[in-house]
C-alpha cells in the first residue's frame, strides 16, 4: 500500500461513520454538523482522484453556502424530536426487511466483479500543470452548453416559484410600501370628530332612564 | 459536432418558448391587474409561434445537435404540437377558474410556459443528462403549480407529498442512468443502443440500472405499484394545477419512456417486459376497482388514470413500432379525454364552490342537456364505448399486445375495461336520471363553452375516423424509431 491508500481508507472510514451519525444523531443539529464533515472528507476523495475543482467547489458551495443556510433553518425550527420518532418501531420490521434486501442486491452487484481494477483500468496521472478546470470548462461551455443552459434555467424557475410561493398577495406579510409612508398626510392619521361634551350621570339617573 | 446555427436551429421552439416566458415575468411587472387578460394573450400566443416554429422546422428525418445531446425527428415535432394544443386548451379552461381564486397572476402563465418547455426537452432528449434536466424543469413548475393557493392547507399537503415523491423518483431515475453508464460507458442515448447492440456484457449492472429507471419512470407515470401519490396529489391540487398535471404532463412522459426504453434499452426488451406486464396488469385491476368506490369525481378521475396508464403500457410491453404507434395514439387519445371530463369540472364550479363530488353531477341534463350530452361522450370515450375515440385507443393497444401473443393478458384487460365502464356509466346515471340537487343556471364563458364542446365532439369525430391520427402516430414513431 502506498500513502495514498492509507489517506484513502482513513477519509472512507471517517465518512462512513459521519454519514452513519447523520441518520442517528438524536439532535438534527448535530446531525447536520456530521453532514459537513461527510461533505469535507468526500472533497478529500475527490482531491485524491485528482478532481480538484469539484473538491473545492464542494467544499465552498455545499460546506459554505448550502450547508450554512440548513443550519440556520434547523436551529430556527422547533422540531418534536418525539413525534418524529413515532411509529419508529411498528415500521422498522418491514422497512428493514426491504432495505436489507436491497441493500444485499446492490452488494453483489456493486462489487469488485464488475466494478473493479481488472474491469475498469485506473487512469494514468496527469502531469503537474494540467489543468483540471480549464478541462471542465472547456466541456461546459461546449459539448455540455444545452444542460447548462437547461440548469440556468432550472434555477430561474426556482427562484420564481420561491418568489410567487412566498411574497406576493401574502396576508400576514408585514410589508410596508416606503412611498405610501412618506406621502402620508396628517388627515390620514388623526380624525378629529366633533361631539358633544360628556355629562356625569349619577346612579339614580340612569335607573330612572332604564 | 454541428455549427452552432443548426443546433440554434433544432432548438429554436424551445429557445422561443423561454423566451417568451421570461419576457412575461417582464410584462406581468408593469401591467396593471385590470389589463392582466394580455398576459393570458401573450401565452396563448406564444404557443400558437412555437407551433408555427415547429411545422416550418418540420422534416421527415432525424437531425442531432448540441453535440448529440438533442434531437429533432417527426416523433418530438407530433408530440411538441400536442403539447402547445392541449396547453392552449388547459389556459382556456382554466382562465375564469383561476382568476376567481386569486391565481390569475403572471407567474402561473409563466410557470405553465417553463413547464411547457421542460416538456419540450424530454420530448427532444437525446442524452440522459438533458432527458433528467427536462424532467427537474418540468417537475419543479408543477411542484410550484400545486402550492399556488398557498391559504389552501389541502394544496400545500398535496404540494409536499408530489415534491418528496417525486424528488425520490427523480433520485431512482438517476441512480438507474449511473449504472447504465457503468455498463456502456456512454450517457448519450444512441451510443447505449448501439453499443448494446454490439453484444450485451455485463448484464446485472444493466438489469439493475434498468429496475431503478423503470421503477422512476413508474413514479412519474403513476402506475401501480408506485400510484399512491396520484389520488391524493389530484385531489389536494387546485382543479386548474389537475387539469394540468392530468393531462399534458402525460404526453413528455410518454417521449420520456420511449426515448429510454424503446431508444436506449431495446436491447433488454425482454427484462423490461416482463416487468411492464405486472405494472400493467396490477395498474388495470387496481386502477378500475378502487375507482368504483370513490365519491370524489377528482379521486374517481386518478384511479381512473392509473388504469389508462396500464393500458398505455399494453401498447409499450408488445414492444414492436406497431405497439409503440398504439401507445402514442392512446396517450394522445386519453390527454383528450382528461382534458373534456375535467373541463367540465372547471366549468361546473363558482366562486367558492367545486363541482368535484359525484353528487355535483346529479340532474346535469335538467340543468343544461348540452353539456350533460359532453360529459356523456366523455365519459363513454373513457369506458371504451365504440364509436367514440376511447374504443379505437382501447383496441389499437390490445390488438399490438395480441400481436406480441399476449393472449390472455388481452382477455385480462377486456373483462376489467367491462368493471371499469360501470364507474363511467353510473356518472351517466346520475346525469340523467338523478334530480338534480341545485338547480343554479351554469355561467360560463362564450370561449370555454366553443372549445370544450369542441374537445368533446373531437372524442366522437375522431372516434368516427380514427384514421389520420393513428397514421400521424405511426408516421411519427416509425420514422423516429428506425
Amino acid at each position: 500500500m502506498i500513502f495514498q491508500d492509507y489517506v484513502f481508507y482513513a477519509l472512507a472510514a471517517i465518512l462512513l461513520i459521519a454519514g452513519l451519525r447523520v441518520i442517528t444523531a438524536r439532535n438534527p443539529v448535530h446531525a447536520a454538523l456530521y453532514l459537513v464533515l461527510a461533505f469535507f472528507t468526500a472533497a478529500g476523495i475527490w482531491l485524491l482522484l485528482e478532481a480538484e475543482f469539484l473538491a473545492i467547489a464542494l467544499v465552498l458551495v455545499y460546506v459554505g453556502a448550502v450547508m450554512v443556510l440548513f443550519l440556520f433553518v434547523v436551529m430556527m425550527l422547533d422540531i418534536n424530536l418525539d413525534k418524529l420518532r413515532e411509529g419508529f418501531w411498528s415500521y422498522l420490521p418491514l422497512a428493514g426487511t426491504v432495505g436489507a434486501l436491497m441493500a444485499a442486491e446492490m452488494v453483489m452487484i456493486l462489487g469488485t466483479k464488475y466494478f473493479g481494477l481488472a474491469v475498469f483500468a485506473p487512469p494514468a496521472p496527469h502531469a503537474a500543470d494540467y489543468s483540471n478546470t480549464a478541462e471542465l470548462g472547456l466541456h461546459l461551455y461546449t459539448d455540455y452548453l444545452l444542460p447548462f443552459e437547461l440548469a440556468a434555467v432550472v434555477l430561474l424557475v426556482a427562484i420564481v416559484a420561491a418568489i410567487a410561493l412566498t411574497m406576493r398577495d401574502r396576508k400576514d406579510s408585514k410589508f410596508i410600501d416606503p412611498a405610501a409612508q412618506v406621502r402620508v398626510k396628517r388627515a390620514d392619521r388623526v380624525r378629529i370628530v366633533s361631539m358633544p361634551a360628556e355629562v356625569e350621570v349619577s346612579e339614580k339617573d340612569e335607573k330612572a332612564a332604564s | 459536432m454541428n455549427g452552432i446555427q443548426t443546433d440554434v436551429i433544432a432548438a429554436l421552439p424551445e429557445i422561443f418558448v423561454l423566451s417568451m416566458a421570461m419576457f412575461i415575468l417582464l410584462v406581468d411587472l408593469f401591467i396593471k391587474p385590470a389589463n392582466r387578460i394580455a398576459i393570458f394573450m401573450l401565452a396563448q400566443l406564444t404557443l400558437l409561434g412555437a407551433a408555427f416554429i415547429t411545422m416550418t422546422t418540420h422534416v421527415a428525418s432525424v437531425t442531432y445537435s448540441f453535440s448529440g445531446m438533442f434531437v429533432d425527428d417527426p416523433m418530438s415535432d407530433v408530440l411538441k404540437l400536442m403539447i402547445y394544443l392541449t396547453t392552449a386548451i388547459v389556459l382556456v379552461y382554466t382562465r375564469t377558474y383561476i382568476s376567481l381564486r386569486g391565481m390569475f397572476r403572471g407567474e402561473f402563465y409563466a410557470l405553465v410556459l417553463f413547464a411547457v418547455a421542460g416538456m419540450m426537452i424530454m420530448v427532444s432528449g437525446q442524452h440522459f443528462l438533458t432527458l433528467y434536466m427536462g424532467l427537474e424543469l418540468l417537475s419543479l413548475c408543477l411542484y410550484a403549480l400545486v402550492a399556488m393557493d398557498r391559504d389552501n392547507a389541502r394544496a400545500a399537503e398535496a404540494a409536499m407529498k408530489y415534491f418528496v415523491l417525486g424528488a425520490l423518483a427523480s433520485g431512482m431515475l438517476l441512480y438507474g442512468m449511473s449504472m447504465l453508464y457503468g455498463a456502456t460507458g456512454s450517457l448519450n442515448i444512441s451510443e447505449v443502443g448501439s453499443s448494446l447492440l454490439n453484444g450485451v456484457q455485463n448484464r446485472p449492472v444493466l438489469i439493475l440500472g434498468l429496475v431503478f429507471i423503470v421503477a422512476g419512470l413508474a413514479f412519474k407515470l403513476g402506475a401501480v405499484p408506485f400510484q399512491m401519490w396520484v389520488p391524493d396529489v389530484y385531489e389536494g391540487s387546485p382543479t386548474a394545477v389537475t387539469l394540468f398535471i392530468g393531462s399534458v404532463t402525460k404526453l413528455a412522459a410518454f417521449a420520456l419512456v420511449i426515448r429510454l426504453l424503446a431508444q436506449g434499452l431495446f436491447v433488454l426488451a425482454i427484462d423490461w417486459q416482463g416487468m411492464l406486464i405486472i405494472m400493467a396488469v396490477l395498474s388495470i385491476v387496481i386502477g378500475n376497482i378502487t375507482a368504483i368506490a370513490q365519491t370524489s369525481l377528482k379521486r374517481m378521475f386518478a384511479y381512473s388514470t392509473i388504469s389508462h396508464v396500464g393500458f398505455l403500457l399494453y401498447g409499450i410491453m408488445s414492444a414492436s413500432v406497431n405497439g409503440f404507434a398504439s401507445a402514442m395514439f392512446y396517450i394522445v387519445s386519453y390527454v383528450l379525454m382528461t382534458l373534456a371530463g375535467f373541463g367540465m369540472i372547471l366549468l361546473l364550479s363558482r366562486k367558492g364552490f367545486e363541482a368535484d363530488q359525484l353528487d355535483d353531477l346529479k340532474g346535469l341534463n335538467q340543468r343544461n342537456p348540452w353539456y350533460a350530452f359532453l360529459m356523456l361522450i366523455t365519459m363513454f370515450s373513457m369506458a371504451g364505448v365504440p364509436p367514440t375515440l376511447g374504443f379505437y385507443a382501447k383496441f389499437a393497444v390490445l390488438q399490438a399486445a395480441l400481436q406480441a401473443g399476449m393472449i390472455w393478458l388481452v382477455v385480462f384487460a377486456v373483462l376489467m375495461a367491462v368493471i371499469g365502464a360501470f364507474y363511467y356509466l353510473r356518472i351517466v346515471k346520475i346525469m340523467y336520471f338523478d334530480e338534480p340537487k341545485d338547480k343554479s343556471v351554469i355561467k360560463t364563458t362564450t370561449e370555454m363553452h366553443w372549445v370544450l364542446s369542441l374537445n368533446a365532439l373531437a372524442l366522437l369525430a375522431l372516434g368516427l375516423m380514427p384514421q389520420s391520427l393513428m397514421n400521424l402516430c405511426a408516421y411519427a414513431i416509425t420514422l423516429s424509431l428506425s
